[in-house]
């Protein structure tokens, strides 16, 4: 774990609590710290799109409107973020876990 | 001149809001318009049934017409597109109804050539949908000749119409493959993207204890991709692999088409963006929106339309008379889920506190809650009839409101 990352805090899971502490370098670790080595510019224009919105709105975009909506097709933001795109993309975009609805 | 109110879909939500507000307000105040591509009114809870011979399309179907209120008008015609900023409807026959307030109840729309080979070859031969009428006749024939062999029950991905649903369908697919004595030829699946059998914690722990308990294999963080149904294979994005001989899956939803063609008036997956507690749209004021139709975080239920029908009609009386609107929703849900064996659960929850154990007040006596119970089964085979006869005709029934009882109901601390 780098400095950067003890000098935020995260939830159990991992998401950042507040998300103005956050900025590409600690975007970058999280990715690192979850399996993934480099951010590609698909990798940050998903991540900016997941933030804008949240900031914009108050809730993050499900993996359905991030395929309709972010110009990134379902199938290659599982290559991108593997599992859980919306979750890892959230995580390393430092909003909080989507919320799942019932 | 009379104020226009045009409500697009006679289905549940739009039939209680048009009944409700032709009681509410005089005829030489307002006209009041349904529109709706069809006359045929389907009580969507009764799909579960049908593929198990329980209930036929016949005895689920009405029409929509007779269901509305004398002083309303039915207009049976598609709508192309709402104009927002000209204030009125286009309808594919050429009419064109302009509005002072427009209700959105057009519910949700299954896509199911939305992921990929779903609807190619195989499709309602040995991947099933019961989520449409002709779909729930299909699967219910191709049941009866189930001999055996592997059965997946799958959900595409969230929002769906009653989240419940593909869980009853396991529970009672159990049922049916053990009264018919075949259940040791059968495997069942229940493949969903969820991280557990339901959403929320103490009812997914609970939920996935009975699919334990039943035999019924639970596979999670599946987000189903593609489906090859010639070949019985159902594949995830991230290349994990399910196995079928018969699927029967809940497919993509998304809002009316009519909404992805007008500007400004829903969200990138046709869901109107809708204020949690008045129910009036987003960024227009005159439009509001319910039921299935909307983009609220909460169950896509008929109960949910129901309380949601309540605060709606009194905020579009509201909204014309230049009154403030109330807050009055706090998303209140209840459904039965029906376990097979004569018995059901009941579940009851809000925006704020998931479904918890306990009591339900109802004026016929508390109905367990997170339990099994054969009161809870006869409490949804009534049903049926109260939504015919009071729900519909917009009657408010005594005790069960808009806004969550918290009485009866024990929280994380005191759930064993």
């Amino acid at each position: 774990m780098t400095t950067l990352m003890t000098d935020v805090t995260r939830d159990a899971e991992g998401f950042l609590a507040d998300a103005t502490q956050w900025d590409e370098e600690l975007a970058l670790a999280i990715a690192r710290e979850n399996g993934i080595d480099e951010l590609t510019p698909r990798h940050w224009l998903v991540v900016r799109f997941m933030r804008e919105r949240f900031l914009e709105t108050g809730t993050a975009p499900t993996i359905r409107s991030l395929g309709k909506e972010s110009g990134v097709p379902v199938k290659e933001l599982y290559q991108l973020f593997p599992k859980g795109p919306a979750k890892l993309a959230a995580k390393i975009g430092g909003i909080p876990k989507p919320r799942g609805c019932i | 001149m009379r104020k226009q109110i045009v409500i697009l879909g006679g289905g549940t939500g739009g039939t209680m809001v048009a009944n409700r507000l032709r009681r509410q307000l005089d005829a030489d105040y307002a006209d009041i318009h349904v529109v709706d591509r069809d006359d045929r009114h389907v009580y969507q809870p009764g799909l579960l049934f049908v593929p198990f011979g329980l209930a036929t399309i016949d005895e689920i179907v009405r029409p929509r017409r007779r269901q509305l209120h004398a002083g309303i008008e039915f207009h049976e015609d598609e709508v192309e597109a709402v104009s927002v900023e000209r204030q009125d409807v286009r309808l594919t026959s050429g009419g064109l109804l302009p509005y002072d307030v427009l209700v959105v109840s057009s519910g949700a729309r299954l896509q199911p050539e939305e992921t990929e080979g779903l609807t190619g070859p195989g499709w309602n031969e040995r991947a099933f949908t019961f989520y449409t009428a002709p779909g729930a006749d299909a699967l219910r024939r191709q049941l009866e000749q189930f001999e055996g062999g592997r059965l997946v029950i799958n959900l595409i991905d969230m929002p769906i119409k009653c989240p419940v649903a593909p869980l009853e369908f396991a529970f009672l697919a159990d049922w049916h493959f053990r009264e018919r004595g075949i259940r040791e030829q059968v495997e069942i699946a229940y493949v969903t993207p969820l991280d557990g059998a339901f959403t929320k914690p103490v009812a997914s722990a609970r939920l996935g204890s009975l699919l334990a308990e039943k035999d019924i294999e639970l596979i999670t963080e599946f987000n189903a991709g593609e489906v090859d149904a010639v070949g019985g294979i159902l594949r995830s994005y991230d290349d994990r692999q399910v196995d079928f001989d018969l699927l029967v899956t809940v497919p993509l939803h998304g809002g009316a088409a009519f909404v992805e063609q007008s500007d400004a008036l829903g969200d990138a997956l046709g869901f109107i963006p809708t204020n949690k507690q008045t129910l009036q749209h987003i960024t227009a004021p005159n439009v509001f929106a319910l039921g299935d139709a909307t983009d609220l975080p909460i169950s896509k239920a008929g109960s949910v339309t129901h309380f949601e029908a309540e605060v709606l009609a009194e905020n579009v009386v509201r909204h014309l008379g230049g009154e403030p609107l109330v807050p009055g929703y706090d998303g209140h849900a209840n459904c039965f889920i029906e376990t097979g064996f004569h018995k059901a659960l009941l579940i009851d929850f809000n925006y704020e506190t998931e479904p918890l154990p306990g009591r339900f007040p109802t004026a016929a006596g508390p109905l367990p809650l997170l339990r099994e119970s054969r009161l809870n089964h006869l409490g949804k085979l009534f049903f049926q009839w109260i939504y015919w006869h009071a729900l519909l005709p917009g009657r408010d029934i005594p005790v069960i409101g808009p806004t969550m009882p918290a009485a009866g109901k024990r929280h994380a601390s005191s759930v064993a």
